[in-house]
């Protein structure tokens, strides 16, 4: 049964049916969305706790209510893993929040994680009826986050059930958000899964990408601490391709392996002066303050503090880390984006918040060249000015150079946040593995196969660079395709 | 998980650590690194595997201590456990018959130098090392490099030992009295500066292994990367092992400074 199916199925439950006569839809369509409680900007600019504090119970309700229930619900076909939105949006109008917790869990194995980062206005919300009626989508993002923390503060954590151990072993290879899902849906299929993990901690970019003020790491390690009790294994400090060979998974009695290494290779512009101390990647930056906490006088682990700090790129990434300078302590944040913010592919919530912290944007900019004091610091850059042309292959206008408006911007820090490449470790070290152009690993759409019968993949490692439930919604697809692929044998 | 099966102390600063690692040493070759953290809050920090023991599923790591995170891995005791152990990392060396290989070690880079002048001996090379220090004191490996190589020249800064001079004096007297091949040099980023520069005047191939600031050491932080040939390089994926012509030392040396005064 599809979840769709399921939902449509639940819909017809006597309570949910009262539910939806209890009230007319011009009712609740009247209802105002919503408004998320944050911490205030000049308190939270200084500090790491999270930005969003969530919805109280009472305004969780008041929002589920504005949901109508719709029989062919649309929202569902934007969520790339399937969640059955309308079932666990009625449970809290019921004020049944454990029931609305346990529907996300059947599809979602991170929940209180995806509420959090997901670009739901890209995904169910942008596919919410309410929005044909020129009204505001509901806020489904803020009911899943709700509904999965209310379950954790409650401290009633249901575990999912799993089905009996079938003695079939599969490992995984990297414990971000695509294995961290493919773990969770073959544990409740039955499989015996070992999740390896070439870092020290568990979660991937949950861990060392996502900073605490947008993702609090209790958060990671208590959906982590369900898989665990679903009995998946963690390996951490275990390189798949180094430590273990393919073949040495194989000798292991593993018969399927989930590849799912992430990004990796930072992206640099090429420039002079990228080189200089203080130019770094947000991957550097951000794994040294999230994964390694240097952010606490007790690591060892150091970190820039720059007081002029500028970020360059237009994305998530690009937020997290000006956002993160900022509670360094940078007096000035900069973001510099070559092309305007119309075209800026950070979620409008990220740039909102970073704007309220102070953060400046310096859009329609390029740097072109970073200059250095007589210590080979970062002291400048300078930059071209860009305008914007036709279109381009993504379907945003081209940035294109002002001929000779060159400006220099001073700076003591630069985060360089121009997207990744595939990690090259897996690909190279699994022989016979058919990769594309850009070094990214080959699948099988619609199984996640790859050209080695017995490896499938998914997240950035064949998508390049995308978002954390993308990469579940992989996770998910591969899972599924791999027991369909063993259950047709013999 | 990854206990200290024995330690000992080469010198004032300097330890051999015999590291329990199974699967590390099974895996692990010649030019590999691996990443250490000690510490719930210690620093990962990459350093080449100095030999293993398959047998005792044990690896060898020689440390200098020079900083927090050395000093703290100096300070374990036999029977401690290292927090944290992940490899192996990078990518070995190319090892092939190629008539006389000189290897050059200064410091501490004289243990990862170990396992290459084993394989190159092995490969069927004449293998003449040369191994440097400040004083006598600081010669590390002396007895398994003779075990293992056609010759060993010892070279002291104060001349308390061997001869009295630079690790490249050493190197210049070979490549003056017979033909080199290959030149394989692993030391302080300066020495393998002044070592490339001078077998560059004699035009011989030379491969410099490059240990420089890393964090992650899987290819995803960007920290490690250098200038060989123009491009940028990352050391963890691409290295540690690079054509030391080619390699922008300057560039390394200054971003080796990159977090001395940056706590």
């Amino acid at each position: 049964m599809t979840t769709t199916d399921k939902n449509a199925l639940s819909r017809q439950a006597p309570w949910r049916v009262e539910l939806r006569k209890a009230k007319k839809n011009r009712e609740r369509a009247e209802i105002p969305r919503v408004r998320m409680n944050e911490q205030d900007a000049a308190r939270r600019s200084r500090n790491k706790e999270e930005v969003n504090l969530g919805l109280t119970p009472a305004q969780a309700m008041q929002e589920a209510v504005r949901c109508l229930d719709c029989p062919n619900p649309s929202c569902m076909e934007g969520c790339p893993v399937g969640v059955q939105i309308p079932t666990f949006i009625k449970y809290i109008e019921a004020g049944r929040f454990p029931e609305a917790a346990g529907t996300l869990k059947e599809t979602n194995a991170l929940p209180a994680v995806c509420g959090r980062v997901c670009p739901q206005e890209r995904q169910c919300e942008a596919r919410c009826i309410h929005l044909k009626m020129k009204k505001e989508a509901v806020a489904i993002g803020y009911l899943e986050r709700f509904a999965a923390d209310h379950e954790r503060e409650s401290g009633q954590i249901s575990v999912p059930k799993t089905a009996p151990s079938n003695g079939i072993r599969v490992a995984v290879a990297g414990s971000g958000p695509a294995g961290l899902s493919f773990a969770g849906d073959m544990a409740r299929m039955g499989y015996e899964v070992t999740v390896f993990e070439a870092l020290h901690r568990i979660g991937g970019v949950l861990r060392y990408g996502i900073p605490e003020f947008r993702l609090p790491k209790r958060i990671v390690d208590m959906e982590i601490d369900i898989l665990r009790q679903m009995g998946v294994r963690f390996i951490p400090n275990c390189i798949v391709g180094k430590t273990l060979s393919r073949e040495d998974l194989l000798a292991e009695g593993f018969r399927g392996i989930f590849v799912a290494g992430g990004a990796g290779l930072p992206n640099f512009m090429g420039i002079p002066g990228e080189n200089l101390l203080g130019v770094m990647s947000s991957n550097e930056y951000l794994t040294r303050v999230n994964l390694m906490e240097a952010d606490d006088p007790e690591s060892d682990t150091p970190v820039w503090r720059g007081k002029n700090v500028a970020v360059i790129g237009g994305g998530n990434t690009a937020m997290d880390s000006v956002r993160t300078a900022r509670r360094l302590g940078a007096e000035r944040a900069v973001i510099v984006y070559r092309r305007s913010e119309a075209e800026m592919p950070a979620r409008l919530e990220e740039v909102k918040h970073a704007r309220e912290e102070g953060i400046e944007f310096l859009t329609l900019h390029n740097p072109i060249e970073y200059l250095g004091d007589e210590k080979g610091r970062v002291r400048g850059m300078r930059l071209q000015k860009m305008c914007l042309g036709e279109p381009d292959a993504s379907g945003r206008r081209r940035p294109e150079p002002i001929e000779g408006a060159i400006e220099t911007l001073d700076t003591d820090e630069v985060i360089v946040s121009v997207g990744v490449s595939p990690n090259p470790l897996i690909p190279t070290a699994f022989k016979g593995l058919q990769l594309s152009e850009r070094g990214c690993i080959l699948v099988e759409e619609s199984t996640l196969r790859s050209s080695l019968g017995e490896v499938y993949a998914g997240g950035d490692i064949v998508r390049g660079g995308a978002t954390v439930i993308l990469a579940m919604g992989d996770g998910r697809r591969a899972a599924r395709a791999m027991n369909a692929a063993w259950r047709a044998e013999p | 998980m990854h206990r200290i099966l024995s330690k000992e102390r080469f010198s004032s600063r300097v330890v051999k650590l015999e590291v329990e690692a199974p699967l590390i040493a099974r895996a692990r070759k010649a030019g590999h690194f691996v990443i250490v953290k000690t510490g719930e809050k210690g620093e990962r920090i990459p350093l080449t595997i100095a030999g293993a023991d398959t047998q005792r599923g044990s690896i060898t790591l020689v440390v200098q201590a020079v900083g927090t995170s050395t000093e703290k891995i100096c300070a374990l005791k036999e029977g401690d456990e290292i927090t944290d152990l992940a490899g192996p990392l990078g990518q070995a060396t190319h090892i092939e018959k190629v008539g006389t290989v000189l290897c050059a070690g200064g410091g501490v880079g004289v243990a990862p130098l170990m396992p290459i002048v084993e394989a190159m001996q092995q490969a069927g090379n004449r293998v003449i090392v040369v191994l440097a220090a400040r004083t006598r004191e600081l010669i590390l490996l002396e007895e398994p490099m003779r075990a293992f190589s056609d010759e060993v020249i010892l070279m002291t800064e104060d001349g308390s030992y061997g001869e009295k001079g630079l690790v490249t004096q050493g190197v210049e007297n070979v490549i003056r009295r017979e033909k080199v091949d290959l030149c394989v040099t692993i030391g302080p980023a300066v020495m393998m500066k002044f070592v490339a520069a001078l077998t560059k005047r004699y035009e011989i191939p030379t491969i410099a292994s490059l240990n420089t600031i890393m964090v992650d050491a899987t290819g995803m932080c960007g920290a490690c990367r250098v200038t060989v040939g123009g491009k940028t390089r990352f050391v963890c994926v691409d290295g540690p092992e690079f054509d030391a012509h080619q390699v922008d030392f300057n560039e390394m040396l200054l971003r080796l400074k990159g977090y001395d005064n940056d706590r």
